[in-house]
């Protein structure tokens, strides 16, 4: 493209930076607040996705060196092995569980396997999506 | 986890890790990999034995979905462990011979994988104490089965092969489930130790007899018997290894490992004993019938299995007259025709697992296996030709080898049995004759293995490779199998006091005599052994004069034959639905949606029209405002100038200006994380359009003719109409609370604050699983879909090599 | 609201009725997509009301929430129908590029096949 991007490149590179805060808060968030593994997910891919549209692949690629098929992969197989990996403490299938901890700086929590689950969600989208659009735009 | 479980998870584990190995990081052959873990198996499982001996059973579950009774039970008893013991040790055996039976140039990696998912499988298939865990190992290592028949894929005959002995195997199977969810609502549990205490009570229901047929068809054809064996003699096409392996020492006895399970459910009844008695006698004689005419030695090898899993399912029927009388001593006689039914089981597996190996050590030395191409290799490989004659005397049940013992108490069982007096004397009588005229033809062409083979003339001239000794690897295994066939011979009580009179207490659970015999060698010149010294003379002459009586075989012609049946019948099925089928698959999309509208039109129209159920009121009704009214307006609007479009870019902004609103509701209706989602996907989705713009041509303006306008503006106006009359029908008439209030306590429940996200990461959790592994899977197949150029040029068919 | 909005996704019904009638890929595509939209508002309305109570997110004082369960179901939706949507897409341009044609009258298959 000829035309001059140069305004957009800088309010992106910062602009990235933000949603990419934003995906991770809303991750985190995910089991109190609005959020969690679908959106988190899906709000850092539309980072790349951005990034993507304003520079070009090559800028991606290094940016970010993942092969994101492979994300992707890891993201489904986290996933499903916790709903597995509850066997090894014998429970049924897919039993998440939680306790209530006091940390530092959060105060009252409770954590729960379900983040484990989540970010394997997390993965997969981002691995899905990334890998749909960068296949899409490498072969045009 | 206790080891059961492990046994049955490990061969599938290393069954995963398989296709990663670098062949940089092993240099040696894969199966030194893979030999390790039956090895392991075997010496974990053989542990049991003494405990088993005792009288103790295994039983553990791991709950799967408690409040359905679907649960992981595994259970370990003498009958079980017989199984897991000939799985495991056998598949040591078998894939240490496969190390050198295959090259490394073979795709060694899918083989392992295949071979381990068997192993597995087989292993849960005894050890699953629940009927849909036994179900789904049982298809499990039909699949598997059929993956190593056509391991050899380039090869036609390995693929119809394969084909052929998966639909008979699966349909067979499908009938099982059928028959298992028959016994499942009879006995309200899927547990089988439930099910043996609970059904033998409920004959007179009308389910009963039903699932024993069915059951015992999923039996048949998985054990190969008459009129279901054509499969067997097919599958042969796999590599040697998975024939000795799968198809004559354990797969095809799993049909005989769940009739000796469901004996103690279904053997009361007459018609169990006779029909797996005369199936299996059947079976016995016409395998030992055509395994004479053969001369491929698989094929010869494959009737010979047919017709000895006939022998073992006849004995095991035999053995089921034991439930029909009261406690007296003929209980305790025909309780022992199971164990010589077990026993039998037991050395097939040792001999005929021994002369598979040495076929394939003639196949692989000499490049082939057609007897009227071999012979006189008795000088040149000694070694294979005691393996063989071992074998093959055991087979044909002469002494000292384990084979003579077992034919012996099948002779004696055979004898019992017609003394009964379950029906008219003459058909009794038929009992021995048809065992013993089987047994003569065994001898027969046990006499042509070995002769037409290893003595006569040697011609160098007809083989690919002359005649050498094979490696030392590829005789271990068959030597090993060889000394067992003699060691078995003079110490059977060994191997009957510890493991096959601990399994007889699986079969006859309710019986209180004393279970088990002791096997002699020698008993005496009675009735069983004049029987034998008469096999003997009269399969020698038949043997001297098979060349008068060969003819006989031209009295059963190719086309009326069973697998005749079964290819025309193939053939036929897809010929009328091929022409069914083009009949309505007309090529066009258009079409197919317009059969789909004209349905739902019909249906669901027909429906509300006919119940009189398109009544609503609006008064229960949230309150419209004039924001949300815009939106919709415009929702409305940009939907409908979609369709006028003139230009693609149009159609796509309209289309995420739609989206966009969609999220703005949600919005409106207080779901912030549907509302982000929807934002982001449409971001996203608007991006690939303008991709899709960016690759397609620009749209044409749709000219099609007036008539299928005028059908398609019908069909979406009704459409949209019946939608909306039943929606706004619906929620007016709801007949359930909603059942939202239970995930309002998500805090307590799941730990989580946000409701939905904790409905979505834990009380629905495996909805979210699935859609991630969807996810996944329309991931790859965007990729494969970009990636992955289609080989044009290659259009010619995979053939024979 | 819930009559509005049932209206409003009739609508969206019966474009994606016509759009997935026709010959073009793009059009059949726009009307998949246009469909999951209106699939998405039905499954709103379904729940308890679509506007009475507070959002389905614990909070100290706060008793009444709308209906949760369809918000879930939605949000499965919705990345399922954009991966339905990106498949399409792959594949009508992959049509497009081995056949030349993205004319759904044209692309018929061989009928031997």
């Amino acid at each position: 493209m000829k035309t001059n991007n140069v305004i957009l490149r800088a309010v992106v590179r910062i602009v990235v930076f933000i949603i990419l805060t934003l995906a991770v808060y809303l991750f985190l968030a995910g089991h109190h607040n609005p959020g969690g593994g679908f959106v988190g997910g899906l709000v850092l891919a539309a980072a790349l996705v951005l990034l993507l549209v304003s520079y070009d692949i090559e800028t991606v690629r290094n940016a970010v060196p993942f092969d994101f098929k492979k994300v992707a992969a890891l993201g489904a197989f986290i996933a499903v092995g916790t709903a597995f990996g509850s066997f090894i403490f014998g429970e049924p299938f897919l039993s998440q569980t939680f306790a209530y901890f006091h940390l530092p700086f959060f105060g009252q929590t409770a954590l729960s396997t379900v983040t484990i689950f989540e970010s394997g969600v997390a993965l997969a989208v981002v691995g899905v999506v990334v890998t749909i659009i960068l296949s899409i735009v490498e072969d045009v | 986890m206790n080891t059961i479980t492990i046994a049955i998870i490990l061969p599938f584990l290393v069954a995963l890790i398989i296709p990663f190995l670098k062949k940089k990081i092993f240099h040696i052959h894969i199966g030194w990999f893979v030999v390790t873990v039956p090895t392991a198996l075997f010496i974990l499982l053989v542990r049991f034995v003494p405990e088993v001996a005792a009288g103790e059973t295994f039983a553990y579950s791991i709950d799967w979905i408690p409040s359905y009774q679907i649960n992981f039970l595994t259970y370990l008893d003498g009958l079980s462990l017989i199984f897991a013991l000939l799985i495991t040790g056998i598949g040591a055996l078998v894939t240490l011979y496969s190390i050198f039976y295959l090259s490394k140039y073979e795709n060694l990696k899918s083989f392992y994988t295949y071979l381990l998912l068997f192993m597995g499988s087989m292993l849960g298939v005894v050890f699953s104490d629940n009927l849909m865990g036994l179900y789904v190992f049982w298809e499990l290592t039909s699949i598997s089965s059929f993956l190593l028949i056509a391991f050899w894929f380039h090869r036609k005959l390995s693929r119809e092969g394969a084909q052929k002995s998966l639909l008979i195997t699966v349909s067979g199977g499908f009938a099982m489930l059928v028959g298992f969810i028959m016994v499942y609502v009879m006995a309200d549990t899927m547990s089988i130790r439930e099910i043996i205490t609970i059904l033998p009570e409920m004959s007179d229901h009308p389910l009963f007899a039903p699932a024993m047929v069915l059951i015992l068809l999923g039996a048949f054809t998985k054990s190969a018997q008459f009129p279901f064996h054509i499969w067997l003699p097919t599958a042969m096409e796999a590599p040697t290894p998975v024939s000795a392996y799968l198809h004559s020492a354990t797969m095809v006895k799993a049909g005989i490992y769940l009739v000796a399970r469901f004996t103690p459910v279904f053997g009361g009844e007459a018609s169990w004993f006779w029909i797996v008695t005369a199936i299996g006698l059947t079976t016995l004689f016409w395998g030992a019938f055509n395994a004479i005419r053969q001369t491929d030695l698989k094929a010869l090898l494959a009737f010979s299995t047919v017709s000895q899993l006939g022998m073992i399912m006849s004995m095991i029927g035999m053995s089921s007259a034991a439930l029909h009388h009261g406690h007296d001593m003929d209980t305790v006689l025909f309780t022992q025709i199971a164990f010589a039914g077990i026993f039998h089981l037991i050395n097939h597996s040792t001999f005929k697992g021994a002369l598979f190996m040495v076929v394939g050590i003639i196949d692989h030395q000499l490049g082939t296996r057609d007897i009227r191409r071999l012979g006189g290799l008795a000088s040149l490989m000694p070694l294979t030709f005691t393996v063989a004659l071992i074998g093959s005397a055991s087979m044909a049940g002469l002494p000292p080898f384990n084979g003579f013992l077992s034919k012996e108490m099948f002779f004696t069982a055979v004898l019992n049995v017609s003394e009964l007096n379950f029906t008219a004397d003459h058909i009794m009588t038929m009992i021995p004759v048809v065992a013993w005229i089987a047994s003569v033809l065994t001898f027969v062409y046990c006499l042509i293995f070995v002769s037409r083979t290893f003595l006569g003339r040697y011609k160098e001239e007809r083989l690919e490779r002359p005649g050498k000794e094979a490696k030392a690897g590829m005789l271990f295994s068959p030597v090993i199998l060889g000394l067992l066939v003699i060691l078995i011979f003079f110490f059977p009580n060994v191997l009957g006091s510890y493991v096959i009179t601990p399994a007889m207490s699986s079969i006859f659970p309710m019986l209180d005599v004393e279970l088990g015999v002791t096997i002699q060698q020698w008993h005496g010149f009675n009735t069983e052994l004049m029987m034998t010294l008469a096999l003997i003379i009269l399969g020698i002459i038949l043997f001297m004069t098979l060349r008068w009586w060969r003819a006989i075989y031209k009295l059963f012609p190719e086309h009326l034959s069973f697998n005749h049946l079964y290819g025309a019948s193939l053939e036929n099925t897809s010929k009328v639905s091929k022409s069914i089928t083009n009949a309505y698959m007309t090529g066009h999309l258009r079409d197919y949606m317009v059969y789909i509208y004209f349905f739902f039109l019909i249906v669901i129209g027909g429906t509300l029209l006919l119940s009189g159920s398109y009544r609503f009121e609006i008064s229960g009704n949230g309150e419209v405002g004039a924001f949300d009214l815009t939106i919709a307006i415009a929702m409305m609007a940009a939907a409908i100038s979609i369709l006028v479009a003139k230009s693609r870019l149009t159609a796509i902004v309209l289309n995420s200006f739609l989206g966009y609103g969609v999220a703005i509701f949600f919005v409106i209706f207080r779901a912030p994380d549907i509302a982000l989602t929807q934002i982001v996907v449409e971001t996203v989705t608007t991006v690939l359009f303008l991709a899709a713009y960016f690759f397609l041509p620009e749209w044409e303006k749709e000219d099609s003719r007036k008539r299928s306008k005028s059908v398609n503006l019908f069909l979406s106006i009704s459409v949209g109409v019946i939608f909306t009359v039943t929606a706004l029908a619906v929620q007016n008439n709801k007949l359930f609370e909603s059942i939202s209030t239970f995930f309002e306590d998500s805090y307590e429940l799941a730990g989580g604050r946000n409701i939905v996200n904790t409905i979505l990461g834990d009380f629905r959790a495996f909805d979210t699983m699935l859609e991630v592994v969807v996810l996944l899977i329309g991931g790859i197949g965007v990729y494969t879909f970009i990636k992955f150029k289609a080989r044009k040029k290659r259009n010619e068919p995979l053939e024979d090599k | 609201m819930e009559t509005l909005i049932t209206i409003l996704a009739g609508v969206l019904v019966t474009v994606a009725t016509y759009l997935l009638l026709s010959r073009n890929v793009l059009r059949v595509i726009l009307g998949v997509a246009i469909l999951s939209h209106a699939a998405h508002l039905l499954i709103m309305t379904m729940g308890r009301g679509l506007t009475n109570g507070n959002i389905p997110v614990l909070k100290e004082g706060v008793s009444s929430f709308v209906d949760p369960l369809p918000q879930a179901l939605i949000l499965t939706s919705i990345v399922i129908s954009f991966a339905v949507t990106a498949l399409l897409l792959v594949l009508a341009y992959r049509t497009y590029r081995e056949t030349g044609s993205d004319n759904l009258y044209e692309l018929r298959g061989f009928k031997d096949e």
